[in-house]
């Protein structure tokens, strides 16, 4: 029998994760996640609890007391800082709540940045980034500034910017907290569109019922791990 | 809040509050500094006129003729006439010394201070009635006794116009204050022993009370003749105060100049503090402030910063006028007032002038910031994540630079007020303003290029980029160091240009191998000067002679000068300035000082009050080119000056050497040729050490400036450091995001040293480029219309590539300085607003 291609590595695998706060407050232990390509999975739970510092673990931005992360294959602890900033430009889109769009910048450079920041042409990085910015409702405004557009609007740009460079995974934190209800379910919905389209998983760090209605699987964040939500 | 907001950010507070200290610190210092000369000078002056009303001068040091004392002694309202002789003299061990010839009893009245105060007997034996008769009797001031090391009792040997004679100390002339070496003799005797019969330089006036005084200054003016002068102590201290006038207000234009910088960074400090406040200002609209209270919030953090900067700074005038009155005298090294340290004088109303002109700097470096609080939209500055920036991007309009530019150049042409170039500081002001103002047009215009550049590296680009796109921000960061850039190489191009000038104008005015001078009081008669010129050593000598001549009473007198060869033209060998032309009567050559002074040209007839009937009528034959002397200089030839002023003695020569003549050789053969009592007050120099001496003299004069300017530039570095710190720190979360999409730590410095390394050579090239343009200002306007003298424009490129490669280092340095802290592991998380 021929071999069939080799199977996908999961975009996100979590491993017996432990982590304490400065202070020796534990956060979480036991910690495991294995995720899916394309799929989406919301985390909740309450403030304080370490949701944020989970999805720092995850881009290797902090460092775990125990257990092990991969992502897309790659174990982050036997990465250096530097590679691990480059497997983060290369493989993982960021979504904050407060958007962290260059404000001197314009929409097209924005959404471009981490092409431009992976060395690749100017001139195709700019023609990318404005396919994104069509894909999200905002074609023909790639010369605007951010300063002439609405919050929604915003977003809009940093979901384009989290998917323009098609990562195995998106790390979203709050992608509502700062829009309208509104709004917040047009930026879900082209959200979770987006993610399906370029067949990238995503991690929603949220608060909200709504947004995690909206993804494939939704879990709760506990000091003993992740558990399925509602339970 | 105010306090708040400075305990948040005390660096650039401390920053914005020592600039403005330094620029009251360095106005008051050079004003009391100034004062206290001229009241130093005011006091000498009138310890010498005493209790004069008027006083009638001589024009030149040949004196009047003494039938004038009998007629202002007649005139109505004229209560007593103290005749004077005044002559320049040297002690026998060189000591130069005023000699006054007095009539005692005529004195007495008038300038009792003149006279010696109380017996003095003991040493000399005698009373001080029988000392001031006493015609071998001298009456010395303290200060010439102390510089000449001699004591009441003691004999001493005085050498005037050519002549000495021996006197006997028999006191001391207590009420001559400072300095002044005088030595008070008998009229009679001055004029017997040192040829003076017949002539006298001074009559001081007493009125009668109640007289109407501007009668009798009528009545005197009347009876003058054109070698005698009328002055009043009044127009006496203002042509004193004219010495140094301009000299005094170009160094308080640059103490200003430093004051201003200070404001440029209370601007750049306040910016970026409302910058970075917006959220707060929004927060406290909505809650219902005011817009008005944000206004009024941000004016009165400059009051406070003012207040706190001008306090310090008038404590800092004080301790820097005392170190600079005892370092480098009244005059600031400018060499206008000789002598040694004048008391430091406080004068409470212009230290409060200058206390509130640093408070107003600081207010007007708020006002911009403070009407921007006032502007802030609440509910687009509440939202999360627009507090760092409210750039937009649209091209700046550089139209009120350009207005500011075109009315700093109208202004240009503006012609001096009282004898300062205030429409010339004027054009300064306005063209800074100006260029500082475009600043964001021009970073954008000079980064433009850059942002074509085929494929950089992302950090490069990204600086580019921000620069490019915030380019409000980078001149607000820029402003400061732009500002005392600019005034730093306008002044650096000024003083360059000056040196350049003089030293050229040297080589051209010293064309000879050797020059020789005489102490004030000695001459060489036609007799030694023929023997001089008969030695084989000498191919040819020019031998010189000048007086001082007033031809107005409230100006400093001109120089008048024999020179030239024996048979040719004296403006031979004259740097010229212009066409010279012959002229039918007595040919005088002017300096360019002169004739900007007294608006004179070639061809113009000019009246001298000397000569028969003191009318002497010279035609101006050409204008020359003069550093030595700011107060005017005329050059008649030798026969013209002997004729008109029957002085045939020459005190200086210039000496050409036969072929092969060693300079040495040459001073020992000419030494051996002078009258015995003449050669040891005889210097000879070459021309090399006349042109060392005369540059040590020039940049003695602009030590100050120099300092001055380099307090300016540190100024500005320290403004662009704190900008430059703050508005990175300002930047946490924009580095905290970079960061997570895949910037590394070393390329965000990289960036960083980027935008600063382009912010200081856009800083340099704006500084340099308004610099050079201001530096004309200065050389075409200030210059000529501050000390009547003109020059070509050199630049110093090699501080002037010192100082961008500094801007640049500075600035980029800076930038990571404070990019060490801001993308720390923390400022990841800087972009979490739940954390």
């Amino acid at each position: 029998m021929p071999a069939g291609p080799p199977p996908l590595a999961p975009p996100l695998k979590i491993v017996d994760l432990a982590k304490s706060v400065p202070g020796g407050r534990l956060l979480f232990s036991n910690l495991a996640l294995d995720m899916a390509p394309g799929e989406i999975v919301a985390i909740m739970g309450e403030s304080g609890v370490g949701k944020s510092t989970l999805l720092n673990l995850v881009a290797g931005l902090d460092r775990a007391d125990a257990g092990r992360i991969e992502i897309d294959g790659v174990d982050l602890s036997s990465l250096d800082d530097d590679a691990r900033t480059g497997l983060r430009r290369d493989r993982i889109g960021f979504v904050f709540q407060a958007f962290h769009i260059l404000p001197h910048l314009t929409l097209a450079q924005n959404v471009a940045l981490p092409l431009i920041l992976a060395r690749r042409p100017e001139a195709e990085a700019l023609s990318l980034a404005r396919t994104m910015l069509d894909q999200v409702g905002l074609g023909g405004r790639g010369q605007d500034f951010p300063a002439q557009v609405s919050g929604g609007e915003m977003q809009r740009i940093a979901l384009a910017r989290a998917l323009v460079h098609r990562p195995a995974l998106v790390l979203a934190d709050e992608p509502t907290g700062n829009l309208d209800p509104q709004t917040a379910d047009v930026i879900l919905a082209l959200l979770c569109d987006q993610l399906r389209g370029s067949g990238a998983a995503a991690v929603i760090v949220t608060h909200s019922e709504r947004a995690a209605a909206a993804a494939d699987r939704v879990l709760t964040l506990t000091g003993h791990g992740l558990v399925a939500h509602g339970r | 809040m105010v306090l708040g907001e400075w305990r948040a950010q005390p660096g650039r507070t401390l920053a914005a509050i020592l600039a403005i200290a330094v620029g009251v610190g360095l106005g008051l210092a050079i004003h009391l500094v100034n004062r206290s000369a001229l009241d130093e000078f005011a006091g000498a002056i009138r310890s010498v006129s005493g209790a004069a009303d008027l006083q009638v001068q001589a024009a030149s040091p040949l004196g009047f003729d003494e039938g004038l004392y009998p007629v202002l002694a007649r005139l109505d309202g004229v209560a007593t006439v103290s005749p004077v002789v005044e002559l320049r003299a040297r002690t026998a061990s060189g000591e130069p010394l005023t000699l006054l010839g007095l009539d005692p009893l005529r004195a007495a009245a008038v300038t009792p201070n003149l006279l010696g105060g109380g017996a003095v007997s003991g040493d000399g034996g005698v009373t001080t009635a029988e000392a001031v008769f006493d015609l071998d009797a001298i009456t010395l001031s303290p200060a010439a006794l102390q510089q000449s090391g001699l004591r009441v009792g003691d004999q001493v040997r005085l050498s005037a116009a050519g002549q000495s004679a021996s006197f006997r100390i028999v006191g001391v002339l207590e009420g001559v204050s400072g300095d002044r070496a005088l030595g008070v003799i008998d009229i009679a005797s001055a004029q017997w022993r040192f040829a003076q019969l017949g002539r006298l330089h001074r009559l001081d006036l007493r009125l009668n009370p109640g007289v109407d005084r501007t009668a009798v200054e009528r009545a005197v003016q009347a009876a003058l003749p054109a070698e005698a002068a009328l002055v009043t102590p009044q127009s006496e201290m203002r042509r004193t105060e004219s010495l140094s006038r301009a000299y005094r207000v170009n160094l308080q234009m640059l103490a200003l100049v430093a004051l201003l910088t200070g404001g440029f960074l209370v601007y750049s400090a306040q910016s970026l503090s409302v910058t970075r406040r917006r959220p707060q200002f929004a927060l406290l609209r909505v809650l219902g402030l005011p817009a008005r209270a944000m206004l009024g919030q941000v004016l009165i953090e400059g009051v406070v910063l003012g207040l706190a900067g001008a306090a310090l700074g008038v404590a800092l005038g004080v301790g820097l006028a005392e170190l600079a009155l005892s370092l480098l005298g009244g005059d600031l090294g400018g060499g206008y007032f000789s002598g040694g340290r004048p008391p430091l004088v406080f004068t409470p109303v212009a230290a409060a002038i200058i206390f509130g002109l640093g408070v107003a700097i600081a207010v007007l470096g708020s006002l911009f910031p403070a009407l921007q609080a006032e502007r802030i939209p609440a509910a687009v500055a509440l939202k999360t994540g627009s507090g760092e920036s409210v750039e937009t991007a649209g091209q700046p309009l550089p139209w009120i630079s350009l207005g500011l530019l075109a009315a700093g150049g109208l202004a240009a042409l503006g012609p001096p007020v009282g004898g300062v170039p205030l429409f010339g500081y004027g054009a300064i002001a306005l063209i800074l303003a100006g260029g500082v103002g475009a600043m964001p047009w021009l970073a954008r215009g000079l980064l433009g290029p850059l942002r074509r550049l085929r494929a950089p590296a992302p950090p490069v680009a990204l600086a580019i980029a921000r620069l490019w796109g915030a380019p409000r921000q980078a001149a607000v960061a820029l402003c400061g160091i732009v500002a005392s850039t600019s005034l730093m190489v306008a002044m650096a191009v000024m003083v360059t240009s000056f040196r350049g000038s003089v030293e050229d104008w040297l080589i051209q005015i010293l064309p000879a191998d050797i020059y020789m001078r005489l102490d004030p009081g000695l001459t060489l008669d036609p007799e030694a000067q023929a023997r001089l010129a008969a030695a084989p050593e000498a191919a040819a000598i020019e031998f010189r002679q000048s007086f001082n001549l007033r031809l107005r009473p409230d100006r400093p007198p001109v120089q008048v000068s024999a020179r030239g060869q024996a048979g040719a033209g004296a403006g031979e060998g004259l740097p010229l300035v212009g066409r010279q032309i012959r002229t039918e009567g007595l040919p005088a050559w002017i300096s360019e000082p002169m004739a900007r002074l007294y608006d004179l040209s070639p061809g113009d007839p000019l009246a001298l009050p000397i000569g028969p009937g003191a009318q002497a009528q010279v035609t101006v034959a050409g204008v020359w080119r003069d550093y030595s002397n700011q107060f005017g200089a005329l050059i008649l030839d030798q026969a013209a000056y002997t004729a008109l002023t029957g002085d045939a003695g020459r005190a200086e020569a210039a000496i050409t050497l036969a072929p092969g003549v060693e300079p040495e050789e040459a001073i020992e053969a000419f030494r051996v040729r002078l009258p015995p009592s003449i050669a040891p007050g005889a210097d000879f120099a070459e021309p090399r050490e006349i042109r060392a001496v005369a540059l040590r003299i020039f940049d003695r004069s602009f030590a100050v400036t120099y300092a001055l300017e380099a307090i300016a530039i540190l100024v500005g570095l320290a403004g662009v450091a704190t900008t430059f710190s703050a508005q990175t720190l300002a930047r946490r979360k924009e580095f905290g995001m970079l960061r997570h999409v895949g910037v590394r730590r070393g390329q965000i410095m990289q960036m960083l040293a980027t935008e600063g390394a382009l912010l200081g050579a856009v800083g340099a090239l704006a500084g340099l480029t308004l610099g050079v343009i201001m530096s004309q200002v200065l050389i075409h306007v200030v210059n000529p219309q501050s000390f009547n003298w003109t020059m070509e424009t050199r630049l110093p490129w090699p501080l002037l590539a010192s100082l961008a490669v500094a801007l640049v280092a500075t600035s980029a340095g800076a930038a990571v300085l404070a990019g060490r802290g801001a993308v720390a592991d923390s400022a990841i998380r800087a972009v979490r607003e739940d954390w």
